[in-house]
């Protein structure tokens, strides 16, 4: 591995659970906060004033200027699979938090997903483009 | 009503997160992360056509995501808007030219099937 395919792993590594966990937090939060039905359009506007539901949009912009970062320098198709883990993490954050039970099933999505994500983002380079692309395409 | 919510979040997912990687391509990477710079970044990102339709787009996504957070289990919420992995895996190599090698097809593959199984 070059030294510049080192430096973006590394960069990777350290922005991605940033992503994942603004991410699953956000989502949490919003659940949390949330009436119930929103009924008028309005209420998409008044529920964004509920504490636990701007937590969660304070979380999701976090999430969407990291997840910005990260595909600057990384593949959209390396920064999906690595952050799908996201996905598996929310599921459970509502199973174990909201009590809802885990099935065996669940278990094996979740494994599914974590050896998906494995694949991925130990075995492929996260930037397929060449770095100059960005200079050359302004 | 849920499914309308999901596909809604799905296709504008898509779209926005393929307009992102452009913009961000577009712009570079980001190497320096002290306020001053993260600033100026920003400054730049808001000129930036691909990265405004992005915010658009996500904003869609988002408005969608609280419907469909008013009316669903988180639960179900979040691992059934995950199809939007297929879609943009393929947008990434058809769309930003990406090299999506066999290793990325069968994480992908892997990661999809798993989250079929938590969200059904």
């Amino acid at each position: 591995m070059t030294h510049e395919a080192a430096r973006l792993r590394l960069k990777t590594r350290l922005f991605a659970p940033v992503v994942v966990l603004s991410g699953v937090l956000g989502n949490y939060f919003m659940k949390l906060g949330m009436p119930g039905t929103l009924a008028f359009p309005l209420d998409y506007i008044t529920v964004l004033f509920r504490p636990y539901v701007a937590l969660g949009v304070l979380l999701l912009i976090l999430w969407l200027l990291t997840r910005m970062a990260l595909l600057s320098w990384a593949d959209l198709s390396y920064v999906v699979p690595v952050t799908s883990v996201g996905y598996a993490l929310t599921a459970l954050a509502g199973q174990v938090f909201l009590h809802e039970a885990i099935s065996l099933k669940h278990w094996t999505g979740i494994g599914l997903i974590v050896a998906g994500v494995s694949l991925v983002s130990g075995g492929t380079e996260a930037r397929t483009f060449p770095a100059h692309a960005e200079e050359t395409r302004r | 009503m849920r499914w309308l919510f999901v596909g809604i979040i799905v296709a504008a997912t898509a779209a926005g997160e393929v307009l992102q990687a452009a913009g961000m391509r577009r712009h570079g990477e980001v190497r320096d992360f002290r306020p001053g710079a993260i600033g100026r970044t920003m400054a730049a990102l808001a000129r930036n056509r691909f990265v405004i339709a992005a915010v658009a787009a996500m904003a869609v996504a988002f408005f969608a995501n609280l419907g469909l957070l008013s009316v669903a289990d988180l639960s179900f919420a979040v691992p059934a808007t995950a199809i939007t992995c297929v879609l943009e895996t393929v947008l990434a190599k058809y769309v930003l030219k990406e090299r999506v090698n066999w290793l990325r097809w069968v994480g992908a593959s892997l990661v999809i099937c798993g989250v079929a199984l938590v969200s059904l």
